[in-house]
């Protein structure tokens, strides 16, 4: 698994290059020696535990932070559609989500509503920002994201927030939008199990890379079983003869499989 | 008592009104942002040490509007400077340049015994004194400020917003902040005569916060913001005029009490 065998979709285009970066923030050695590549129409998971540096690798990506070490290639005239963890919107600032959206590119109106509705959020268009609820402000930061036409979306947490059935339909959302686009996607998330379903390589990481790989294969991978523990690999499993239901009820992924 | 139509036709009452209307303006779209932004503590440590330039400007003997649009300019660049600092507090260094500069400008100025000035009128305006070359310098400013608003108003936004998305959408948020503090720069220097380093902050904050509730938009809120501090510098002008006050704590104390029968007034509509 260790080895360089990193999965090559059939365009093999490369959008994307991480060599070597390491970053110490705070006398904390967050990332340590990361390697990832990033190609046209991939989708590349990014896992890990609270704290593993996830989120430090994506804004090394994007150029938000510096990393202290190490070299990270943009192919020429590289379009990223950036998803943030979170949004924080002032109070004292009156805007709609269209007129948010619109921020992100100049772009129509149709094409606004034409995103809007494939997510499946259209009534949110006149709304006020501060006023939309949590997993709709996933979608419309998703929006706002394939907006800006990308070859390369970057998703921190998409899902975050989102119910299960919203969760399920997202992940396969975001496949499609891959396969229309043929854009590349790399996505933090914690929700393994959906994770594993529609994903091309997923990588595991605790400051360091400890294992990547094709998602059946990470899931048995000793460094993966280590660090998120037998029953989640087995949970996994489970989850794979199920992930085409769809759950109403709303709560944690792991006690509703159990 | 003069009447009210001898007294619009005035010089001093008409440049006072084209100078305290040209603030308020500007102070509609750029005191929204610094209300978004969180930066009214900026603006205040800006109009503070705005003193300081007009100190520099007495010893130096050199021409005090350049002298105070030069030192807040500095100051601006400084403070954005510090800013960027993560082992510095932002909040320290504004407390601590805001009133030492202040001081340290009342100091010079009680010292230099060679030029009797007013230090009130600096501290709270003086926009009955305002002459001609006051009114070029406040004009041409807010010319200035206004069109750059006007023409980077979106980048503004999207940095306001979140500035990571901005940045990795090719905004230069370092950039966008810098000019947004030096805009603020330049509007506290020339409106020192108008309302006084004390209070300037206030003119730029108040009219935005009274407009807040009434706005679906930001540019519906900054134009709005704008109408607001227009009505206050007004009767706040006829006001002092009349009731023989100071006139920029009048047309502050007028914003206020627009603010306050404003949220008033929406939390009545909503029960």
């Amino acid at each position: 698994m260790e080895a360089s065998s990193a999965i090559r979709t059939n365009s093999g285009k490369l959008l994307l290059s991480a060599k070597g970066i390491s970053k110490t923030l705070a006398d904390r050695h967050i990332l340590q020696n990361i390697d990832l590549e990033i190609q046209e129409g991939q989708i590349i998971s990014l896992i890990g535990p609270n704290g593993a540096g996830k989120t430090t690798l994506v804004r090394v990506l994007l150029g938000l932070l510096t990393a202290d070490l190490g070299n990270i290639y943009h192919r020429p005239k590289l379009r990223i559609g950036y998803m943030p963890q979170r949004l924080m919107i002032e109070s004292t600032l009156p805007i709609t989500v269209r007129r948010f959206l619109r921020l992100a590119t100049p772009s129509f109106n149709d094409r606004i509503d034409a995103t809007l509705q494939q997510l499946e959020i259209s009534q949110l268009a006149e709304q006020q920002l501060i006023s939309v609820s949590g997993g709709e402000l996933q979608r419309v930061l998703l929006a706002r994201a394939l907006l800006r036409n990308p070859h390369l979306l970057i998703l921190d947490e998409p899902a975050q927030g989102v119910d299960i059935a919203g969760q399920a339909k997202l992940y396969a959302l975001i496949g499609k939008i891959r396969n229309q686009n043929g854009c590349g996607v790399l996505m933090i998330s914690h929700d393994l199990h959906l994770v594993m379903s529609s994903t091309d390589e997923v990588v595991c990481l605790n400051h360091h890379v400890c294992c990547h790989g094709k998602p059946d294969q990470v899931s048995t991978d000793p460094a993966f079983l280590e660090l998120f523990g037998a029953h989640v690999s087995t949970n996994l499993a489970v989850y794979t003869h199920h992930h085409n239901h769809e759950h109403d009820i709303t709560g944690e992924v792991k006690t509703s499989e159990s | 008592m003069i009447t009210i139509t001898e007294l619009v036709t005035t010089d001093f009452f008409l440049f006072a009104l084209v100078a305290g209307l040209s603030l308020a303006l500007i102070a509609g779209p750029l005191g929204s942002l610094i209300v978004w932004r969180r930066m009214s503590y900026f603006g205040d440590t800006l109009a503070h040490s705005a003193l300081l330039g007009i100190a520099v400007g007495l010893i130096t003997n050199s021409n005090p509007q350049m002298a105070i649009i030069i030192s807040c300019l500095l100051v601006g660049v400084l403070l954005v400077y510090l800013d960027k600092n993560p082992k510095i507090s932002t909040d320290t260094v504004l407390g601590i340049l805001a009133h030492s500069t202040l001081a340290i400008g009342v100091v010079i100025l009680a010292l230099t015994e060679s030029v009797r000035i007013n230090l009130e009128a600096y501290l709270f305006g003086a926009l009955l004194t305002i002459n001609v070359i006051d009114l070029i310098w406040v004009i041409a400013i807010m010319l200035i400020v206004i069109s750059t608003l006007y023409y980077f108003w979106n980048d503004f936004l999207s940095v306001t917003v979140h500035a990571e998305l901005a940045k990795t959408e090719g905004i230069n948020v370092e950039r966008m902040h810098l000019f947004l503090v030096l805009l603020i720069a330049l509007t506290i220097a020339v409106s020192m005569k108008i309302v006084g380093v004390l209070l300037i902050t206030s003119l730029l904050i108040i009219p935005p916060a009274a407009a807040r509730k009434f706005a679906q938009s930001p540019e519906k809120m900054a134009i709005l913001a704008s109408l607001i501090g227009s009505a206050a510098v007004v009767l706040g002008l006829l006001l002092a005029f009349y009731v023989d006050a100071p006139v920029g704590p009048t047309i502050v104390v007028v914003a206020t009490i627009f603010f306050l029968v404003l949220s008033v007034f929406t939390r009545a509509q909503k029960e």
